[in-house]
């Protein structure tokens, strides 16, 4: 992949990246511009959790958000979701806390299908970089996440392809 | 930006990249039809609609079966270029999520250095 055109698309270098790094792993990356205890911060108090975690393009509002963020503590978030009269609950359990830079967690909404998550906080310069690492109990269960939000092939899901297709580093043979 | 190996979705990409491919993608997920309803439909001959039939079939788009004399076209909706697209999706959901974050970042930022010049 040409590094230099990368950059073109994510003109600015806080960019998403996301990669499949396996059959069972997905890898998030974001860089921040703060030092790592404040980043770290927004991530496990509950109060300032709740100002990002779930933003009006996501589609969910926050009914409650508890999180123990203490290794072996639970947290558990409730969101009222425009498409269901029903609230969806997200919860788990904390793995690992080290405060400033590393949490990791479980995600049991989904019974033994759920990826284990953790996020490492790593200060550079003042930036801290956030790499998010969702590991699934196996190709299967990564497989059928994808496939729960299964698109069908709507205008909004060809525009969407129409963007990767664009996208520098997809070759496509015009046929 | 999505990451992913190029040369694996290079058949998938390429049989997306034709607009009487998509239409037909379109088509089937309303019902599954045959080459010659798909040749009527896109005013083309039945040899052009099974070229680009057979495209969507590599790619693991379309799946086809033959039942007598008609061979009978129908989503098979699997592999990679779905798997891109959920990639795509879910990094514009924290994508999403991380520019809140990013507000919340400065906004504590300068909330500490104002507490900082108040303890001197």
């Amino acid at each position: 992949m040409d590094e230099r055109k990368g950059s073109e698309i994510n003109p600015t270098k806080y960019g998403t990246t996301v990669e499949r790094k396996s059959e069972r792993e997905l890898v998030v990356t974001r860089t921040f511009n703060g030092p790592a205890q404040i980043v770290f911060d927004a991530w496990t108090k509950p109060e300032l959790l709740k100002r990002w975690w779930a933003p009006k393009s996501v589609g969910l509002s926050f009914l409650s958000c508890e999180a123990d963020v203490r290794t072996g503590g639970t947290y558990r978030f409730v969101f009222s979701h425009a498409s269901s009269e029903q609230p969806m609950s997200f919860f788990g359990r904390y793995v690992e806390v080290t405060p400033g830079s590393r949490l990791v967690w479980t995600n049991d909404e989904g019974d033994e299908d759920g990826p284990v998550t953790t996020v490492t906080f790593e200060e550079r310069g003042g930036e801290t970089l956030v790499v998010i690492h969702e590991l699934y109990p196996s190709k299967k269960a990564l497989d059928d996440a994808m496939a729960s939000g299964s698109i069908s092939w709507s205008g909004e899901q060809f525009e969407q392809l129409d963007q990767l297709l664009a996208a520098p580093g997809v070759s496509v043979e015009r046929s | 930006m999505v990451q992913y190996s190029g040369t694996v979705l290079d058949a998938s990409f390429a049989a997306l990249s034709d607009a009487t491919r998509r239409g037909v993608l379109e088509q089937l997920e309303r019902a599954d039809a045959s080459i010659t309803d798909l040749a009527e439909k896109f005013h083309m001959t039945l040899t052009g609609m099974k070229k680009h039939v057979g495209v969507l079939e590599q790619a693991g788009l379309v799946t086809t079966e033959k039942v007598g004399r008609v061979r009978t076209c129908k989503l098979g909706l699997r592999g990679l270029e779905e798997e891109a697209a959920w990639i795509e999706r879910y990094r514009q959901r924290w994508a999403a999520r991380f520019d809140e974050l990013d507000k919340l970042v400065e906004e504590l930022k300068q909330k500490e250095k104002a507490d900082g010049r108040k303890k001197r």
